[in-house]
């Protein structure tokens, strides 16, 4: 193998190499990339080709939690993992049937625009923007965290200072740049990612299996000549040491379907993704790119339930029942950072890694699947550096598609459309500039002083948007008759009751303990609740509608040009 | 109402039924993979083996999410044709 040959550039090298060269490269997109107009800032000035939006879009979607936990979590979970791979790409196929073509149509910059307009209403546009900025918020905070542990585990810097780099630089070109920055920076950011992703991935299954395709990989028998199917044999493993079957899984399946549910719609209703089909020239343009999108997002997310079943074999075969003063280096190295830890209950020496809590020796953190696996797997420096900066580069581009949203519900839903409509485009373009400042300090904030709550609540973000926006954006598009009073009220009644919900047998802070599992309202989990509140949103939406006026012409108007492609003019104000 | 207007309007809504038509179609597909072949229906989809996979478990963590991609491009697809059909293609 060349990496163990002369050992010419070692891990730390690479990594530093990797990541200065990558972030020069955003850095350099930026400058030439800057944004002169509000309506360059917000929507990129309108004329992003489908195959750049596409690949934008994967880009904001894949965030830290999608390269570096989702393969992770798959491992641990086995076959309830499908609820983030279905919940996750199915959304966009509800994007691109029922949601991207029509919000094109529409021309505005933000989502709030869209409700107020539709709905006639200041008071619908205010819910709106608060429903963003509750969305947007608790799941950029993860963002800045997820940038901050990257840099830690591999440049060994402090967290904090992590941050802070990563504060920089998502600053620097999101404030420069808007709309029209962010989104060349993530098509080589979508690039940098799905590279360092795939590469270890294929690597590994060509290692375990001899095919090269890891999506067929984890299908095949193992490499070793015994004739075994690899998900077979991980099954064997899995009821061995007490664990369900990996294929099987353990939720129950009301829950599963809760779940996936609430995670696509909440998936179609997340403003960060929605406005990007807003910088798109024509509505046919906005439909083919959600398209580009999601092939280019399943291209990673077909991947991660394979690396996830290469990495849980692996591990279990390195290290369960065997003496503890023998693994490998991998092993130690991350011991230190306290992902893996080891005691030694019955002091035999060995490694007794078993479902049974009171029996089992190892914990290890579902994060290492992916950070560690290149390791694991004996691969050469340079590909374990390149997870380092695929890391970084899911961080970094969804954080700064999330922040656009909040800056732009400040300047543009807050300053210009309600307190000061007389704002000039100059003044609007710094106050953008401004509240993107203030956003990232925001977000760098939470991002050094987690709150204890933050990793619970940016899973529920999905059930937030599925609460809110997503019913009152299908109604306003196929239901003309839908009025401003029944919009809000769904709105209202919708978010109030996922937060009511999330807070009791999520957050536990009304009771003394966190209530049972058996407690749950149709057995349904908090994560998966968004379903739930999207029903009852849709309900309480129609009902008040039959008890109110009908919206008035011109907006029934509105509604009926939307729903016809041509003539879909630049994003206006 | 003048004459030339309500044709456009007849037009219109001719479009945004054979719009519809296509989207319950797509939908009725994607939840049929999604929550049928991938979730209620996954045990009994587990009796039948291709290579090291049981089929119920292929759709829920592979696919599903092919289909989906393939039911997009059909819809762009078929969009794109009704557009032109219509005369919305400008």
């Amino acid at each position: 193998m060349i990496s163990s040959m002369a050992e010419p550039i070692g891990v730390q090298n690479w990594t530093y190499i990797l990541v200065g060269l990558t972030f020069a490269l955003y850095i350099g997109i930026a400058i030439w990339s800057r944004a002169g107009s509000t309506e360059e800032f917000y929507v990129a000035g309108g004329g992003v080709s489908p195959w750049a939006n596409g690949m934008a879009t994967a880009a904001d979607w894949m965030s830290a939690a999608s390269f570096i936990s989702m393969a992770g979590i798959i491992s641990f979970a086995g076959y309830d993992g499908a609820v983030y791979l279905m919940g996750w790409t199915g959304g966009y196929v509800l994007l691109a049937l029922l949601l991207a073509p029509y919000l094109r149509k529409f021309g505005k910059f933000t989502v709030p625009d869209f409700i107020g307009d539709r709905y006639y209403s200041k008071t619908a546009r205010i819910v709106a923007v608060f429903c963003a900025l509750l969305v947007s918020f608790t799941y950029v905070a993860g963002q800045m965290r997820g940038v901050g542990i990257v840099f830690s585990r591999f440049l060994e810097v402090d967290i904090n200072t992590g941050v802070i780099i990563g504060m920089l630089i998502v600053l620097f070109y999101a404030v420069l740049g808007g709309m029209k920055g962010i989104t060349y920076t993530q098509v080589a950011q979508y690039c940098v990612l799905i590279f360092a992703f795939m590469v270890p991935a294929i690597f590994i299954s060509i290692q375990m299996t001899g095919q090269a395709i890891p999506q067929l990989g984890f299908g095949s028998e193992l490499n070793d000549g015994s004739g075994i199917y690899l998900l077979d044999k991980l099954d064997g493993l899995s009821t061995q040491l007490g664990f369900a079957e990996y294929t099987e899984g353990s939720k129950s399946s009301i829950d599963i379907f809760a779940i996936t549910l609430a995670l696509m719609v909440g998936t179609a209703g997340l403003p960060h993704v929605i406005v990007r089909f807003f910088t798109v020239k024509k509505v046919k343009d906005a439909r083919k790119s959600a398209g580009i999108a999601l092939l280019l997002i399943v291209l990673l997310y077909s991947t991660a339930p394979a690396v996830a079943v290469f990495a849980r074999t692996n591990m279990i075969e390195t290290v369960s029942d065997k003496p503890y003063n023998s693994v490998p280096d991998w092993f130690k190295k991350w011991e230190t950072t306290g992902l893996i830890s080891f005691t030694d209950k019955n002091g035999d020496g060995t490694i007794q890694y078993l479902a049974d809590s009171n029996k089992n020796e190892l914990t290890i953190d579902r994060d290492i699947m992916v950070l560690a696996n290149p390791e694991i797997a004996k691969l050469p420096n340079w590909v374990i550096a390149l997870v380092a900066a695929g890391g970084l580069a899911a961080a970094l581009s969804t954080a700064a598609g999330l922040l656009l949203v909040i800056s732009s519900s400040v300047s543009h839903d807050l300053i210009k459309k309600i307190m000061n409509p007389g704002i000039s485009e100059k003044g609007e373009l710094v106050a953008a500039r401004l509240s993107a400042v203030g956003a990232v300090c925001v977000a760098g904030y939470f991002g050094i002083n987690p709150p204890g709550f933050v990793a619970a609540v940016v899973a529920l973000a999905f059930g937030l948007a599925a609460a809110s926006f997503f019913p009152a954006i299908i109604l306003g598009i196929f239901y003309k008759r839908m009025n401003k009073e029944g919009a809000i009220a769904g709105m209202l009644v919708g978010i109030i009751c996922m937060l009511l919900y999330m807070i009791k047998y999520k957050l536990g802070w009304f009771d003394e303990v966190l209530p049972d599992k058996s407690e749950w309202w149709f057995g349904i989990s908090p994560e998966g609740f968004g379903s739930v509140a999207m029903i009852l949103n849709f309900i309480v939406s129609i009902t008040v509608m039959m008890f109110t006026a009908s919206p008035p012409e011109d907006v029934q108007d509105i509604v009926e040009n939307i729903r016809i492609p041509s003539g879909a003019g630049e994003s206006t104000h | 109402m003048t004459k030339q207007k309500a044709t456009k309007r007849a037009h219109a809504k001719s479009y945004w039924k054979d719009n519809i038509k296509y989207v319950l179609i797509l939908l009725s597909i994607w939840f049929l993979v999604s929550f049928g072949a991938s979730i209620i229906f996954k045990d009994a989809l587990n009796e039948i083996r291709f290579g090291g996979f049981k089929l119920g478990f292929w759709f829920a963590q592979q696919g599903s999410m092919y289909v989906f991609v393939i039911l997009i491009f059909v819809y762009v697809r078929l969009m794109n044709k009704l557009d032109k059909k219509y005369g919305y293609d400008k």
